[in-house]
């Protein structure tokens, strides 16, 4: 087994080499299975290696390959090197198995589409550059994954790059990373720096003996680290690159820009945990952030009515959560939030994207309205997944969700709790809303969209049934000890899973131990907040459908400081585009333009041309002057000769 | 007496002659006919050179020139023609083009 864990990246780049070279001949036929086939082939490689890993014993629970030696330089060595732990493992199967629901889902979705081959070389080249990143055995190679799938981010977004708006989005997320993947890449310096190595089996064994615990130097890998994760899973301050991403098609924002690549931060600070955790100060920062994050992603998705942009700023508030997971060191928390995320969350944009489909392209929700008996698969799924994200038990978001709110409180950091408590609240009112507005009342589009709605072909369904089904039970895998003990004494298996990666993080809670009534209090009160939010969006948008036109006009402030997203783009537009473009003007005008372009090289041509044009009216053309000079000349030296010799 | 004074002498006369003849006129075959003057000027002062110190290799040299000056002559006259045909003169003033 271990010595094929290459074959696990390896379909999918085979994908990309067949359909991004010969696509255009093979046909769409062909394409479409190869596409979806390269990751589906991948995730049954992926099952394989879980049933071995399962095998072991908890403790030896790693598979490792090093293919070679790739940048051997002094003392310095990187390798391509896999490995799989439960931890690599987790994402592993969520990449390859939601991945190939998508793949699937695209051969409908993107039927009939003018790059259908240089879509799904695209979509695997993601695949392929995700499974570097989250099997990679150093941080060399991770960032190398790192960077592919913002490249591939990058040229999904701008997949219809005829249309500037989206070319321009597409640039956007890229240079936003960017900034993020700077830290990153110190942070990579300041490791080798420290440990002399770059690979996780040298790095995070020593995290312990060379580092001191909250000392400067751990300070600063893992704050560089964090930037780098902040970039890439979209937290404040640069999340503004997430919601223009959905300029892309809807299974890519449901592949990359929620369930796979922006979790690659909360991936990054989980496996880095034992840097992390010499790092209490980045530790809190992280917690912080995440929860600042969710509360204000979810403000903003409440007044949206682009339904992917609600969406987008949703998977923002999850991200968020998924942090102040990580950030409270309740790793398994945030990864296991990541898990059911991938699920409800995939649904979610890829039963936006029926919509979208049936409605030939709309997305605006204020034109939507009633779709339920016209698209009722659709409709189920959405609503298991909008219950499951809303935090309704038993599904996998009150799960995952009440996981992490329950360790924060735990963790003695109630403010923390608080905000993701009403984040909660507000995540139950945003999703419902997006729910109601869509699927009952009234149809408010055209009555020609009325006519041709339908329901998508069985590729699209497929995939929603199945990913709504693991929507609803996914979460039962984590089942945490306070629901699961008195069920009959069912252990959080995915901790336990987890446990061996985690182990020094985790206060072990394998046997079992008095729960404290508190959690159950606590437990009580999110799924009264979640019915709260629940019960607010049935009143506002079924009810009595006027009554969000008569809040917005009573509190005009606040309405277009939510829907203008706070004008964080704006904010940034003034303090760095806009002084970044006149310093790139003065660069262009003054300094190429003007110094170099006009005194350096244009300066000494002309130069040399006009002193050319001096000297060369020596030459008349007249061959006699010519003689004349000879003989001077030589008159001149007989002279010189004659008279001073 | 003609002594070798006599003949150097008439040698940097002739050759004089062609320098100016060179400098001053506009006739390119003039100006060919007063190079060939100074071709001959140098042979007679060769030869002359050559009598007097009692040297064969000056009359070898000029036997050289000789030869040296027809072949010149027959280049440089199908020169002067090409020039002609191509601008139907020879004055030489008329030939500038390669002036900077």
């Amino acid at each position: 087994m271990e010595s094929l864990l290459w074959l696990i990246p390896a379909f999918p780049l085979a994908g990309v080499a067949i359909n991004g070279l010969f696509g255009r001949k093979l046909g769409d036929r062909v394409v479409s299975v190869i596409g979806p086939g390269a990751v589906g082939a991948a995730f049954a490689m992926a099952a394989a290696s879980f049933i071995a890993l399962r095998g072991l014993p908890p403790a030896e629970r790693l598979l490792q390959q090093t293919l070679y030696s790739w940048l051997p330089a002094g003392e310095f060595s990187a390798s391509i090197g896999f490995q799989l732990d439960p931890l690599s493992m987790t994402m592993v199967l969520v990449v390859t198995g939601v991945g190939f629901l998508i793949h699937l889902y695209s051969v409908g979705y993107m039927h009939g589409d003018g790059g259908y081959a240089r879509y799904f070389a695209y979509l695997n080249l993601f695949t392929f550059a995700m499974l570097l990143l989250v099997m990679a055995d150093n941080f060399l190679l991770l960032f190398v994954g790192w960077e592919g799938v913002g490249l591939c981010s990058y040229l999904l977004i701008g997949y219809w790059f005829e249309d500037q708006a989206k070319a321009d989005a597409g640039k956007k997320a890229f240079i936003v990373n960017r900034i993020g993947d700077f830290g990153f890449l110190l942070g990579i310096f300041l490791i080798f720096w420290t440990f002399g190595s770059v690979a996780f089996s040298d790095v995070l064994p020593e995290a312990a003996t060379r580092l001191t615990l909250g000392g400067d130097l751990a300070f600063w890998i893992c704050l560089f680290l964090f930037i780098g994760a902040v970039g890439k899973s979209a937290q404040i301050p640069l999340f503004v690159w997430l919601p223009d991403a959905m300029a892309g098609p809807t299974p890519v924002s449901a592949l990359i820009h929620a369930a796979t690549m922006v979790t690659a931060g909360v991936y990054m600070v989980a496996r880095a945990h034992a840097l992390y955790e010499m790092a209490p100060q980045v530790l809190a920062l992280v917690a912080g952030i995440g929860a600042a994050t969710a509360l204000f992603a979810a403000t903003i998705g409440i007044v949206q009515n682009d339904i992917k942009k609600v969406l987008a700023y949703s998977t923002i508030s999850q991200l968020g959560y998924m942090f102040l997971g990580v950030g409270v060191a309740a790793f398994s928390a945030g990864i296991f939030h990541l898990v059911t995320h991938a699920f409800f969350k995939a649904v979610l944009f890829l039963g936006a994207g029926s919509v979208i489909h049936a409605l030939h392209g709309e997305q605006d929700m204020r034109t939507m309205g009633g779709l339920k008996p016209k698209l009722p698969i659709t409709y189920w799924t959405m609503l298991a997944a909008t219950l499951a994200i809303a935090g309704v038990p038993p599904l996998a978001g009150f799960v995952s969700k009440d996981e992490i709110l329950w360790r924060t409180w735990d963790g003695g950091h109630s403010v923390l709790w608080v905000i993701g408590f009403i984040t909660a609240g507000l995540t139950a009112a945003y999703m419902f809303r997006l729910f109601f507005l869509t699927f009952h009342g009234s149809f408010r589009g055209t009555k020609e969209q009325w006519g041709h709605a339908h329901e998508s072909p069985w590729t699209m369904t497929v995939p929603l049934v199945i990913l709504g089904a693991l929507s609803v039970v996914g979460g039962w895998i984590g089942l945490p000890a306070a629901l699961g003990q008195p069920l009959g004494g069912i252990a959080n298996r995915f901790e336990g899973w987890l446990a061996p990666v985690f182990e020094a993080g985790e206060h072990a809670v394998h046997e079992p131990h008095a729960i404290p009534p508190i959690e159950y209090g606590l437990m009580t009160a999110s799924v009264a907040i979640a019915t709260l939010g629940i019960l607010v969006a049935y009143w506002a948008y079924l009810r009595s459908p006027d009554l969000p036109g008569r809040v917005v006009a009573r509190s005009r402030g606040v309405y277009t400081l939510l829907y203008g997203k706070y004008f964080v783009d704006e904010l940034y537009d003034f303090l760095i585009v806009r002084p970044f473009y006149a310093l790139s003007r003065f660069a262009w005008r003054v300094i190429d333009d003007g110094l170099i372009d006009g005194l350096g090289v244009g300066g000494t041509g002309a130069l040399v041309k006009r002193g050319s044009r001096i000297v060369s009216r020596w030459e008349t053309g007249y061959v006699q002057g010519y003689a004349v000079a000879f003989f001077g000349g030589v008159f001149a030296i007989l002279a010189y000769y004659y008279l001073f010799r | 007496m003609v002594g070798p004074a006599h003949y150097i002498t008439l040698s940097a006369v002739l050759f004089t002659i062609g320098v100016i003849g060179v400098l001053t006129r506009k006739n390119a075959i003039i100006v060919f006919m007063a190079i060939e003057i100074m071709l001959n000027a140098a042979n007679l002062a060769l030869v002359t050179f050559a009598m007097t110190i009692g040297d064969v290799a000056g009359l070898i040299m000029v036997l050289l020139v000789i030869a040296v000056a027809a072949a010149e002559a027959a280049v440089g006259l199908a020169i002067i023609v090409a020039m002609f045909r191509h601008r139907e003169t020879v004055n030489i003033e008329a030939f500038n083009v390669l002036r900077g």
